[in-house]
């Protein structure tokens, strides 16, 4: 789960790390009473859960509380990258002299968190990655020992950080490791974190990404999720615990397991159609849950034909076979369903299905499955039965 | 022969007396693994399934008592970390996690301790390992796999069974199927079994089956260019996996640009390894 800009400052703010003095606005009115709060020019920033809001204009800086009236009116009116911006940030603008980036991240390879610092800040991390990895210094932390201040010092000699500004820096460090391990976060970043002219360190952005599967240690802020953080049909799959993903093709995928759920969307992008979600309806197959499932796939209008890919294990496919039938009597959908089964007792599956009234397409194997499924999205029935 | 696990392995099941745990570990007996003990805090004394596995409160009192030198963890994913601990603290060198949904920060801990401590995790969020014709550990269907030469590696559950399956119609069998699990932290990585499936003497293929998210497939490329001499064949899920959405397994996500299937097909490629299009075509590549 993604955090908005403010909420991330607050929580790194609660770990001792100094942010500027700001409040988040829902209309312009708001933004002139908090501009008029701040005094003296402040900058109005877009809270919306993606990168490149600057260059898209979603960050300026207001001069007077009628400039900050005025530029918050047209923010809250945009879209960036497709997203409303619904909140704006004003914050105190700072005199930069230097921008750092400094973060804290799960090395998959190292199994610990890694912090990263660089003297390019204000730029994304993934670009300087690619445009000069030389400046990106990294320690691993060892989850017992916690970072140590000689790490951090490490890092600050490193990306050339002044030595008078060493220990503030030291302080911001440990403070954004230890809300990183508060709050379970996968990421948690500032960027950049300035020198002003008067010498001070702040952090005037941040960015925290959390861990979904620590979210039940932190139900307050489970509640901070953006709605726009996911389409309508992705929470509602989410809240059936459902694992859904929306794309733009025009099949829907219906699969036990994520692995079988990638290869499924895959093949049928190999066989020149493309996959309308990502879903894996989980163990078991009962047919409430695969009800759900195909409601949801259902309510995408792209969505021109169903590809069921189940594979039996555990479960029989004769009881799979049932628990489709009964979910396509429930939702009875107008496209074409392709149903194919695997693994154990497939032929009693198969031979259950052949007995509903309901018209579908069978396939043996994947590829044919796949097959069949881009003909009838395309409205090629004679091709879908016959391939 | 097999690797992990075979005839000699004494299963302690973590979560004996759970829906999950007490189902599976029927399956697993019926299968000829010998499941030796069982542990559910509070439920000590008492016997699972059918009687034949001895329940107890603690790891320590059920390894004293049996002997096991495997643990399976069903535990629930909020008590998971304290169940793989404690089987590390009662000595059991090799212990294979199934449950899904645990914090990646609980897991960081659990694997900085092992570590240290020289015990082997496989998973979380995996299926288990299946040594065809002498053990299972773990849920994957027993029926779909047939003794054989080839050594099956992957991060899925499911598509590892597709996979499994196919092979077996089309009578290739397996040395041992394992599935390292979807996590973005994990005990035992890719190169890590191949290493094992190198030294395997009755191994003399691999399949091996990734996903988008991180960069194991791609550490396991440059394993295979140095050290293996094995042929190995791959499949990678998730060609047409936008980036930043986490595809169902916790680990399965395109960050920052990295960790795409593109890469990882890349990277195999160029050490000479077969990659499939399609998980059907994986035993057309073992057999030629």
């Amino acid at each position: 789960m993604k955090l908005h800009e403010y909420q991330s400052k607050r929580l790194f703010a609660a770990h001792g790390v100094p942010i500027p003095r700001g409040e988040v606005a829902t209309t312009p009115e708001e933004a002139r009473h908090i501009a008029e709060e701040l005094g003296g020019p402040v900058v109005v920033k877009s809270q919306v859960l993606v990168g490149g809001r600057g260059k898209a204009g979603g960050i300026r800086l207001a001069q007077t509380p009628d400039e900050a009236e005025k530029v918050a009116g047209e923010i809250l009116g945009m879209e960036i990258k497709g997203l409303p911006v619904r909140k704006v940030l004003l914050d105190e603008a700072a005199d930069i002299r230097q921008e750092i980036y400094l973060g804290v991240v799960v090395d998959r390879a190292a199994h610990r968190p890694v912090m990263m610092a660089s003297s390019e800040g204000g730029v994304e991390i993934e670009e300087v990655a690619r445009t000069n990895p030389e400046a990106i210094k990294r320690v691993t932390i060892d989850p017992y020992l916690g970072l140590r201040s000689y790490q951090t010092l490490t890092l600050a000699k490193g990306i050339g950080l002044a030595g008078e500004h060493r220990r503030a820096f030291d302080r911001i460090a440990r403070g954004l490791y230890q809300a990183f391990l508060a709050y379970d976060a996968s990421l948690a970043e500032i960027n950049p974190l300035i020198v002003t002219a008067g010498g001070e360190l702040l952090a005037v952005d941040g960015k925290m990404v959390l861990d979904d599967n620590g979210l039940f240690r932190h139900p307050d802020l489970a509640q901070m999720r953006d709605v726009d953080e996911e389409t309508p049909t992705e929470r509602e799959a989410r809240e059936a615990g459902l694992s859904y993903v929306q794309l733009d093709g025009e099949i829907g995928c219906m699969v036990n397991g994520a692995g079988l759920a990638m290869a499924t969307m895959d093949i049928t992008k190999h066989f020149g159609g493309a996959p309308a979600n990502f879903l894996d309806i989980g163990g078991g197959a009962k047919a409430e849950r695969v009800a759900t499932a195909l409601r949801l796939i259902l309510a995408d209008p792209n969505v021109k034909a169903v590809l069921f890919n189940i594979f039996g294990g555990i479960t029989r496919c004769d009881e799979v076979a049932r628990g489709v039938l009964a979910a396509l009597d429930e939702i009875r959908p107008t496209v074409p369903v392709v149903v194919r089964l695997v693994g154990t007792n497939e032929a009693e599956g198969r031979a259950v299905l052949e007995q509903s009234e309901y018209e579908m397409l069978t396939a043996a194997t994947l590829a044919e499955a796949a097959q069949k499924a881009v003909a009838a999205a395309r409205g090629d029935q004679q091709l879908a039965v016959s391939s | 022969m097999a690797i992990l696990v075979d005839k000699n392995t004494r299963l302690l099941v973590q979560g004996i007396t759970g829906r999950e745990g007490e189902f599976h570990s029927q399956q697993m007996i019926e299968y000829g693994t010998q499941v030796v003990a069982g542990v559910t805090p509070g439920k000590g004394g008492q016997w699972a399934c059918d009687g034949r596995v001895p329940v107890f409160d603690t790891a320590a009192e059920a390894v004293a008592a049996s002997e096991a030198n495997t643990s399976v963890v069903y535990v629930p994913a909020r008590f998971a970390a304290d169940a793989i601990l404690e089987a590390a603290d009662a000595g059991i060198p090799l212990i294979v996690c199934i449950t899904e949904g645990i914090p990646t920060q609980d897991m960081i801990r659990v694997r900085a301790y092992l570590d240290q401590k020289g015990v082997r995790l496989v998973g979380p969020n995996c299926p288990g390992l299946l040594s065809p014709g002498e053990a299972k550990v773990g849920i994957m269907p027993g029926h779909i796999a047939t003794p054989g030469s080839v050594g099956v590696v992957s991060r899925s559950g499911t598509l590892t069974y597709e996979v499994v399956y196919a092979l077996t119609m089309h009578g290739i069998g397996q040395t041992t199927c394992v599935g390292i699990g979807g996590d973005p932290i994990i005990g035992t990585t890719f190169v890590d079994v191949l290493e094992m499936f190198e030294n395997d003497p009755l191994t003399e293929q691999v399949v091996l089956i990734g996903e988008i998210g991180g960069s194991d497939e791609e550490r396991a490329a440059r394993f295979i260019a140095e050290r293996m001499t094995k042929p190995v064949v791959a499949f990678i899920a998730g060609r047409t996996a936008p980036p930043g959405k986490r595809m169902g397994h916790a680990g399965a996500i395109i960050e920052g640009g990295t960790g795409t299937a593109a890469e990882k097909i890349a990277a195999f490629e160029a050490v000479g390894v077969s990659v499939a299009e399609h998980p059907e075509q994986i035993p057309e590549l073992v057999s030629s």
